[in-house]
């Protein structure tokens, strides 16, 4: 059998997006992928705008502090000061979460941010300074369809991966291996591509790397280590960019990156002979993003009946694919933030370094349980009552102080209303996409636009539980229905 | 044929449970059937890093109170139990345990290369990994995996919470996590639900969408099993109307009860104490004492404290010194509470930390975890220590 223009654009939406847009539904049957693929790059051409949340109160006190340290003085901060800074950084990141999450339902640019968030995984990273991970995000949202090189050699210099990777405590003297191990192990090569000799000569070479307390990159001459170092059968005085051009020179690089690539984008499943050709033609083309997604999202096999609703949507796709189809309003925006911690993926909050595993490993019984009972939470029919875990890197051991505990707070505010997910959803749109369909095919309607996966729940059960007064009703529960299934866990 | 009342009720709930199965999951009803005697194990996590050197106390080490002139716990303050340490004052049913030769105290746990970090430190402990290299799945969770192959429900290790820790979660098998089991019994018993599964027709496969059944079939058959288990022999025994106290009296109604569950995992938190140490630690460590004390007290009454082994662990100590802000900041190595009818050495098991010889301000560590854990899972669960935690650790000689 062979596939509608429709599933296949389903599908490349889902994976080179964050899922089709209720206003993209009437060009799902029009246009052919190759099409669609077209518009998607097209619309992700323009350079991103940075994203700035912290707050005046902020941007003034690092301000203050630079002047300071212009001026060849020490500031020194007083506890109120600093426990404001920790408070107005840890609302500053929550922020930039909602913004992010914001663009990510409502950006065009859906390819971008797509492999934006493909970045932030890769590049995971924890920094409670919300300079730092605005950033850092900026870095990958700029660079995220360009050069890998240039993507690489940014993020390395930024003052949140210095700083979680403890680069600023590498110095001639005593060098720090941190930074240049995850280099090799997370961001280039993979493990057991390297030798501990490697990454120790490596970590000579980024001696000296540094950066500001506003975040700039700092080379600090005096802890660099200029000597020779051999790194991967190379001798020379390298410094730090010249050690991330041998690891590029690498062509284990190139594979390794395309395989986490396919595995994101295409199937949990590698298939060795696709990936090898992506990886030739990434290496040959020089690290450029934006062709190896052209390679992989104009291929035929991209568009196979295996690679098609195989894979387990992340807690945020999943999350943000439901807000794409049926554009919704939080009363509370830490609804969005309690259902990140809670179905395990909180933007920032990355596991380790390793970034989130993904695949299988989001699922559990107890996330799976949950993620079925969101469009019931949505619909007020079913309360929020779950609660996440502590985060104590988040918290700074102010946990016990409630005007401090974000999530008390947020759990607060959600009781006192009653109702603990007050969600507006404009249902306009999407039940006016159903109009020119006969009652009798509604419900067939509705699968086919909102599962991907070759098993389909029972139409009768769905029948069952939907409210069947009146077609605007009928659409509205059904589509509730459907989104409560396993099936929907799949893209 | 005669069948003890207890087993008749296991086996009805199992019936009903099985009924939902999907083929590919057929009930392993044989093994369920628990012995007298099961052992279980509950482990207490103390997130946030608790501050070690303020719980069990060395009340004449001049160097501790030189670190500590503000924090410092005075030997008058202290429960004496040896000459030189005393526990936290807060830690009276701790000390009663002591007396009664069933706490151990193992000093100076931690691990080579510690991290200071509370997340990265924490996975570490979950997932059991050496410092350098990064795991995805927990080491009770590897348990599952080499005790459950073909299980129809992941009961054997439950977590007291709404979400389940990395610790818990398996390559193929992940425990389950519930907070409290007649609500997840309510959310699972959502007739929507059981009818998306029984109209479920694909066999068993490797497909994400078989593992997405798989696990629908096996928290709807656990949320069941649990509940109806938690009915069986409800304790009566009073509880502290704490977070903990609920959790420790639903663990001990679960232990009375023909359930197949071997480890319990409960977290208390947050230790985090970088300001005003004394105040935090002092309502935590109330919470956990009354708890604890509640909890063995009923285990005895019902003659199972031989049966169950508890333990503590944080993913750091803390610094030696104090900090300006009347706390300590993160540290390494830290001591763990085992408590057990059933312990071979008791009290003290080894030294308190050497206070003279620190590592840029902190404890250098003498028992690495994993030692702790493969003795857990090798004397007390009978399980394969080696291939769970993928490395032969010397066992220790507490059980």
């Amino acid at each position: 059998m062979s596939l509608t223009n429709q599933i296949k654009n389903q599908h490349l939406m889902w994976r080179a997006g964050f899922g089709p847009a209720v206003e993209q539904l009437g060009d799902l049957t029009k246009f052919s992928p190759k099409q669609f693929y077209k518009a998607l790059v097209k619309a992700s051409d323009k350079k991103p705008e940075y994203i700035n949340v912290a707050d005046d109160y902020l941007q003034g006190l690092y301000m203050g502090i630079e002047e300071a340290g212009r001026q060849q003085q020490r500031k020194e901060l007083s506890a109120d000061e600093k426990k404001m800074i920790q408070q107005k950084s840890r609302e500053g990141i929550r922020n930039l979460n909602l913004f992010w999450l914001h663009e990510m339902v409502n950006s065009g640019a859906q390819l971008r941010e797509k492999m934006a968030f493909f970045w932030h995984g890769h590049f995971a990273c924890r920094n409670l300074n919300v300079f730092f991970q605005q950033g850092l995000l900026d870095v990958i949202r700029r660079n995220a369809l360009g050069n890998f090189g240039t993507l690489l050699k940014e993020v390395s210099k930024t003052a949140a991966m210095l700083n979680f990777l403890n680069n600023q405590q590498n110095k001639k003297d005593h060098p720090n291996e941190n930074f240049a191990r995850e280099v090799m192990e997370l961001f280039t090569l993979g493990r057991e591509n390297y030798t501990e000799h490697d990454v120790k000569e490596a970590a000579r070479a980024f001696t000296g790397w540094s950066a500001t307390i506003k975040g700039e990159f700092t080379f600090r001459r005096f802890q660099h280590d200029y000597d020779s170092k051999t790194v991967l059968g190379k001798t020379g005085n390298f410094d730090g960019d010249e050690v991330l051009d041998i690891l590029l020179q690498q062509k284990q690089t190139a594979k390794f990156l395309t395989q986490k690539i396919y595995k994101f984008f295409v199937n949990e499943q590698p298939d060795a002979e696709k990936t090898e050709w992506l990886a030739e033609r990434f290496y040959k083309n020089d690290y450029d993003i934006s062709k190896l997604l052209e390679d992989i999202f104009t291929s035929e096999w991209f568009y196979d009946e295996k690679n098609i609703g195989a894979k387990i949507k992340s807690p945020m796709e999943l999350m943000v694919g439901i807000q794409r189809m049926l554009p919704m309003k939080f009363e509370r925006d830490e609804a969005l933030l309690l259902l990140q911690r809670a179905l395990g993926q909180l933007l920032f909050y990355p596991p380790n370094v390793a970034g989130w595993p993904g695949g299988k490993t989001w699922i559990d019984s107890s996330t799976l349980m949950m993620r079925m009972r969101i469009p019931q939470m949505l619909n007020d029919r079913d309360e929020f009552n779950v609660k996440p875990k502590d985060d104590d890197d988040q918290m700074m051991g102010r946990k016990n102080d409630p005007d401090e505990d974000p999530k008390a707070t947020a759990m607060k505010s959600l009781k006192r209303l009653g109702k603990p997910v007050m969600v507006n959803i404009d249902w306009s749109l999407y039940t006016k996409n159903y109009e020119s369909v006969p009652r009798e095919s509604l419900q067939a309607s509705i699968n086919s636009i909102l599962l991907q996966a070759k098993s389909q729940v029972n139409p009768e059960v769905i029948k069952q539980y939907s409210d069947n007064n009146g077609r605007e009703n009928f659409i509205k529960t059904a589509t509730l229905q459907v989104m409560s299934t396993p099936e929907y866990q799949l893209c | 044929m005669y069948i003890k009342r207890k087993e008749f009720i296991q086996i009805g709930s199992l019936a009903t449970a099985a009924v939902m199965l999907p083929k590919f999951l057929k009930a392993f009803e044989g093994s369920m059937m628990v012995p007298e005697g099961n052992k279980v194990v509950v482990i207490l996590q103390l997130s946030g890093g608790n501050d070690g050197l303020n719980t069990v106390i060395p009340v004449r080490n001049d160097l501790y109170y030189k670190a500590r002139p503000r924090l410092g716990i005075e030997k008058t303050k202290a429960l004496s139990i040896t000459d030189e340490v005393g526990l936290h004052p807060a830690l009276t049913g701790f000390k009663e345990l002591y007396d009664d030769g069933s706490l151990g105290i193992m000093n100076g746990v931690g691990y080579p290369n510690p991290d200071r970090s509370h997340f990265r430190s924490m996975d570490i402990w979950h997932t059991a990994s050496q410092s350098s290299e990064y795991l995805t799945t927990g080491w009770v969770g590897r348990y599952l995996d080499a005790q459950c192959n073909g299980c129809d429900r992941p009961t054997q290790a439950i977590e007291i919470d709404d979400i389940l820790s990395l610790s818990m979660k398996g390559e193929h098998i992940k425990g389950i996590a519930v907070k409290d089991p007649q609500r997840l019994y309510g959310t699972a018993n959502e007739q929507f639900f059981r009818d998306v599964l029984k109209n479920h027709t694909d066999e068993a496969g490797e497909q994400p969408v078989d593992y997405l059944y798989k696990t629908m079939a096996e928290t709807l058959s656990s949320a069941d099993y649990i509940f109806k288990q938690s009915r069986l022999h409800p304790t009566r025994a009073e509880y502290p109307k704490t977070d903990l106290g609920n959790s420790m009296k639903t663990i001990a109604s679960l232990i009375f009860s023909d359930i197949n569950t071997k480890v319990y995992y409960v977290s208390l938190g947050s230790f985090d104490t970088h300001i005003n140490q004394d105040a935090q630690q002092q309502r935590l460590f109330t919470e956990m004492n009354d708890a604890v004390k509640a909890f063995v007290k009923d285990l005895k009454a019902n003659n199972r404290f031989n049966d169950v082994m508890l333990f503590t662990f944080s993913e750091f100590g803390r610094r030696v010194e104090q900090n300006a802000s009347g706390g300590t900041d993160h540290g390494t190595a830290n001591n763990m509470f085992l408590i057990s009818g059933g312990l071979k050495q008791k009290g003290l098991i080894n030294e308190l930390p050497d206070l003279g010889n620190l590592d840029e301000g902190d404890l250098k560590y003498k028992v690495d975890f994993k030692n702790v854990y493969a003795t857990v899972l090798n004397k007390w669960l009978n399980a394969d220590d080696k291939s769970i935690l993928n490395k032969q650790y010397e066992l220790l000689n507490f059980i």
